[in-house]
């Protein structure tokens, strides 16, 4: 399934995986990249359920075709670096830090699309419960990312409060 | 002249084509004030400190809103691509963009039509776009950090979040990314590749790495590898041994860090203020470098003269 732009598959990624369908966000077939994209891999025989789904939530697919050729799924694999009073989570290129105590959000740092610096002034001083998630803000893989390292400082932060 | 280009992440902004101008309240373009703090703004700040410092004509900086939508994107690759032959460009350098293989593929055909070609250093979605599309090669500086050194040794990624995770995991490994990087003709002339170690490569082969002084905390900073950009760009405008002009930069990121005595929520704006300062310890110590390896090697010479051996490090 191909979207117009790379928010609407981050917002279809978040509806889809919510109503419990079996989907993978994968890069879009070659003759559909611009260097900044992404695409999402369904089960063609839940087309249906699917296609309806999005319209319920206003998000149209540009395209859907069946594929065979190999392509590659974005990263979502974390590290995270121990500063004392910081933790940062690095996501592929982008990292996000994290004051332990207050659980602002004290820097963004990495990626180089055009939302990057605008998410970072739109969440840093935030706590992570109320910052806004790049999902909802972010149009861009390096939202994506972002995005994957934002859900993990959580993730951290609750561990490490239990 | 040196062109500087990139977007702002402030929804509308029109696209401005003009001198970089410093200010305490921000870098002004066209009499629009923008924070340093963020992306771009970092990165033409500094080139402006260091235009001044050295006394330099400051930077035509071509910059257009965009929160991630395109628009201010397209507007800046277009009015590059109009007006390239214009700007007589001698050195440029691109920053933060939306990654557009076809707008960027003309950009660079443009280029290529100018009587001579311009000193072209990339970062962020510039560079992306840059290796994505396969021009790589025709570029002189990229400055990747770790992640994109990872992207940049994937044949196969045409973004950093599309790195395939066996070679996101390979970054101790810095040698081999770079031999892949070369390789696989997705790295410029030369990489800079920054991180708590920075390494200057060429051709493949790491030519030197600094590490001192150590600040781990800039890591962790937004914008603090804008500012190496930032320097280099400037740098490499003033002319001289571009390798050079990579290692001052490098400590130079290096010095205002440690002179700023960061901690992980420090902003740019801090480390950007000591800059001047880095510089010149920067230059002060590579020219001691250079000095005692000059005298390193007279002590050689004298060696081989008297028949003994050497052993190198």
């Amino acid at each position: 399934m191909i979207f117009s732009n790379t928010s609407d598959v981050i917002k279809a990624e978040g509806v889809l995986k919510t109503a419990g369908y079996s989907i993978r966000v994968m890069s879009p077939p070659a003759q559909y990249r611009t260097g900044c994209d992404l695409a999402i891999d369904f089960p063609l025989v839940e087309q249906f359920g699917i296609v309806r789904c999005l319209k319920e939530e206003e998000i149209i697919p540009l395209d859907i075709l069946p594929l065979s050729e190999e392509r590659l799924e974005p990263l979502k694999i974390c590290r995270v670096t121990d500063f004392g009073d910081y933790l940062m989570i690095k996501a592929a290129n982008m990292k996000i830090t994290v004051h332990k105590i207050s659980r602002k959000i004290v820097n963004i740092s990495g990626g180089g699309c055009p939302d990057v610096p605008y998410l970072a002034s739109e969440m840093i001083g935030k706590r992570l419960s109320e910052a806004p998630s790049p999902r909802k803000l972010g149009y861009t893989l390096c939202a994506y990312s972002l995005n994957v390292a934002f859900d993990e400082a959580h993730r951290v932060m609750e561990e490490q409060s239990c | 002249m040196l062109v500087l280009a990139g977007t702002i992440p402030i929804q509308g902004l029109p696209l401005l084509a003009g001198q970089g101008v410093l200010t305490p309240e921000g870098l002004v373009i066209n009499d629009h004030v923008l924070d340093k703090n963020r992306g771009t703004a970092a990165m033409m700040t500094t080139v402006a400190v260091v235009c001044k410092k050295y006394g330099l004509r400051p930077p035509l900086c071509v910059v257009a809103g965009d929160t991630g939508k395109r628009d201010g994107s397209s507007k800046v690759y277009a009015y590059l691509t109009e007006h390239l032959e214009e700007l007589h460009p001698e050195v440029m350098a691109f920053h933060y963009i939306m990654p557009d293989i076809v707008r960027n593929n003309r950009l660079v055909k443009a280029i290529k039509r100018l009587e001579r070609k311009p000193l072209l250093i990339a970062d962020a979605g510039s560079m992306y776009v840059a290796k994505a599309g396969g021009h790589a090669p025709y570029y002189d500086i990229f400055t990747p950090d770790m992640g994109e050194l990872a992207f940049l040794a994937d044949e196969k990624a045409d973004h950093p979040a599309y790195t395939r995770g066996f070679i996101w995991h390979m970054n101790q490994e810095v040698h081999e990314l770079v031999h892949r990087a070369y390789h696989w003709k997705n790295a410029a002339n030369i990489l800079f590749v920054k991180g708590s170690t920075d390494y200057i490569c060429r051709s493949g082969q790491v030519l030197t790495s600094i590490s001192q002084p150590s600040v781990p905390e800039l890591e962790a900073i937004g914008g603090t590898g804008d500012t190496i950009t930032g320097m280099l760009t400037a740098l490499a405008y003033r002319g001289g041994d571009l390798i050079e002009a990579c290692m001052i930069a490098a400590r130079a990121n290096r010095e205002a860090g440690s002179l700023a005595k960061p901690t992980p929520a420090t902003q740019v704006d801090k480390i950007i203020e000591c800059i001047p300062q880095a510089l010149h310890k920067a230059e002060t110590s590579l020219v001691e470098s250079l000095m005692e390896g000059a005298s390193r090697v007279q002590d050689s010479s004298a060696m081989v003269a008297n028949g003994e051996n050497i052993v190198t490090h």
